[in-house]
């Protein structure tokens, strides 16, 4: 359990960079902020409660990686790395635009703090594994955390990894997957049926954890359980609400990528504000 | 050189390893040596001998199973630890089941992964076209940031092996099946990733050639010279930075070319050539052999290479016509080139 201080301190945060989504969203007419909204909690909780990182040395070899499989999440990933220090936030407002840094999928080699390139779904999760069974060759104690999308879950490749992870038992390695139940053309389940998606990893030799994605005791004592289990990969799948935090987004399918005028943009952060 | 003898080459019997056997066993040589080095594979340890590797350096050496996409993103992930994996399956799963993997995962990404696809062009011939591969060449020249490396035989496959450990990003060495018999006859010679091995010097005609085709290019040019027709023929080992400088001068001594490649035409060395040859506004008598954009049918290899017109034979005639074919020269070619 966290104490209130470091709860409130977390929600705190999670409330500013939201609003720092939409600011950003609002600047560069369009982001997939629904997806942003629900990976949040889950990305504030690992890096600023548990990634053994240093913002000043974004290339130290015994950091611990984070791998945004869901990299369509990424204006929430840039978010969070401008504000740590990775780069000056203000470059954000380039965000999509000809020739900057910043492009909605994050590049590894032009944006400091991310570990992989991503945006192409169902890569993320055998790149973790890749990394995390480099770290036991090359006999490191880094580890490594991949958040998924939900949808991307109906790539084969996934389970390629999902089944590789358990094959050789990659306990360094812990995964989210973001269910926020919503991929571009509508409901996974309607779309592609996932569940039962704990019994899906754990035939696949995972332990499978379900939680509230939003609650961050919840995150952060799934994330101990993981590093605690000797035997088996970890996978938390994170209920979460796609757009949470503004209620027109929520739960909006609509909102799986949008831009903002002016007057969405201050109902945005009035709703932010107003949220717990 | 060896030759063709009953059903395939003769060379389980030679005194030669063969190229994948050789690769499998100077791989691990480099592995005992830099334990940067990981091998991985998807089930074809065996078939690509990469399985050399498991038996001496087990804990470095990882089976992903029949998952060809899955193993180029571990093998991106394990660069992170500061590894250079190695990767080996069929060139028909590398180039094109894992594509995308290779292109955003290696090439995109910068990551230091050497892939040695085997079984390449027509060299499975009995397998057919699911198992023949006539496009990698094409599809890994378009890759921003890859290497292409088609090694003519076991010694240069060992020598790009070995030269590829640190070059900088993504290589891709693409060899045959195994069985093809020797061009040189030690790892003692000249090799530098993105430079051409002058194999005959000659004034008439070029004969450009890639992977196994660099051994019937010497023969067909051998041949040649018995009728008085003197042949170059370079060995473009690397496709991918290109030699521009040996096409040029080719181009500049004999004006007339030919490629050689067991793949397709569309997109591979010849292409690769003729846009050297394009640039310099020069006019030139210019030939593309390979699979002329057709799946090839079923059959030995070696029957595959001579009904394709792509061995000693083919080559040869290929060499009469061009020799005939006219072309439009200038007169200050030699100033301007």
């Amino acid at each position: 359990m966290l104490d209130s201080k470091e709860r409130k301190r977390l929600k705190d945060k999670a409330r500013e960079l939201r609003e720092r989504i939409v600011e950003v969203t609002f600047a560069c007419g369009g982001a997939h902020v629904g997806g942003a909204f629900s990976q949040h909690e889950i990305l504030v909780a690992l890096y600023y409660k548990v990634l053994r990182i240093d913002p000043k040395r974004p290339d130290w070899e015994d950091r611990d990686r984070f791998i945004l499989s869901k990299g369509h999440g990424g204006i929430g990933h840039a978010v969070i790395l401008g504000d740590l220090g990775y780069f000056d936030p203000a470059l954000l407002k380039d965000f999509n635009k000809t020739g900057s840094p910043f492009g909605m999928h994050l590049d590894r080699l032009k944006v400091p703090g991310v570990d992989f390139s991503t945006g192409s779904l169902g890569h993320g999760l055998g790149l973790g594994v890749g990394a995390a069974l480099g770290a036991r060759v090359a006999g490191k104690d880094w580890r490594t955390y991949v958040v998924l999308s939900d949808g991307e879950c109906a790539e084969g490749s996934t389970w390629e990894a999902a089944m590789a992870a358990g094959n050789f038992r990659v306990t360094n390695l812990t995964a989210f997957v973001d269910r926020n139940r919503l991929s571009l053309d509508g409901e996974t389940e309607k779309i592609m049926r996932l569940e039962p998606l704990e019994a899906k990893f754990e035939a696949f030799g995972w332990r499978a954890l379900r939680i509230d994605g939003h609650d961050f005791d919840q995150i952060l004592e799934a994330v101990e359980t993981s590093k605690a289990e000797t035997e088996r990969p970890v996978v938390v799948i994170a209920d979460t609400i796609k757009g949470k935090g503004v209620d027109y987004m929520e739960n909006q399918i609509a909102w799986h990528y949008g831009g903002l005028d002016e007057e969405m943009k201050e109902k945005a952060i009035q709703a932010i504000r107003r949220s717990k | 050189m060896a030759k063709a003898q009953g059903l395939t080459w003769t060379v389980l019997d030679a005194d030669h390893m063969t190229q994948a056997e050789i690769y499998g066993e100077v791989l691990t040589q480099i592995g005992l040596k830099d334990r940067r080095v990981v091998a991985l594979t998807a089930d074809l340890a065996k078939s690509t001998k990469i399985g050399k590797f498991e038996e001496k350096i087990p804990e470095r050496f990882f089976n992903v199973g029949i998952a060809e996409a899955n193993m180029i993103a571990i093998a991106a992930g394990m660069t992170e630890a500061g590894l250079v994996p190695v990767v080996s399956t069929f060139a028909t799963f590398a180039s094109m089941r894992a594509a995308e993997f290779v292109r955003t995962d290696l090439c995109y990404q910068k990551r230091p992964v050497k892939i040695i696809a085997t079984h390449s062009g027509t060299s499975f011939g009995q397998a057919g076209t699911t198992h023949h591969c006539t496009e990698d060449l094409a599809i890994m020249r378009s890759f921003a940031g890859m290497t292409v490396i088609a090694p003519a035989d076991a010694y240069e496959t060992a020598r790009a092996v070995s030269a590829c450990i640190d070059w900088p990003g993504p290589v891709y060495i693409r060899i045959g099946r195994g069985f093809e018999p020797p061009l040189h006859r030690s790892m003692d010679f000249d090799f530098e990733i993105g430079k051409a091995i002058p194999l005959r010097d000659g004034r008439d005609i070029t004969v450009i050639a890639t992977g196994v085709c660099v051994l019937h290019a010497v023969e067909a040019a051998d041949r040649a010279a018995q009728n008085g027709v003197s042949v170059r023929v370079l060995d473009m080992h690397t496709l991918k930075p290109l030699d521009e400088e040996a096409v040029r001068q080719a181009l500049l001594d004999t004006r007339r070319i030919i490629t050689v490649e067991d793949h397709s035409v569309i997109g591979g060395l010849g292409d690769a050539v003729a846009d050297v040859i394009a640039r310099t506004g020069k006019g030139c008598a210019f030939r593309k052999l390979g699979y002329q954009d057709t799946f090839s049918k079923v059959g030995y290899y070696e029957d595959l290479l001579h009904d394709y017109g792509l061995d000693a034979d083919g080559i040869l005639d290929a060499i009469g016509q061009v020799l005939k074919a006219e072309f439009e020269a200038d007169e200050d070619w030699e100033d301007e080139i």
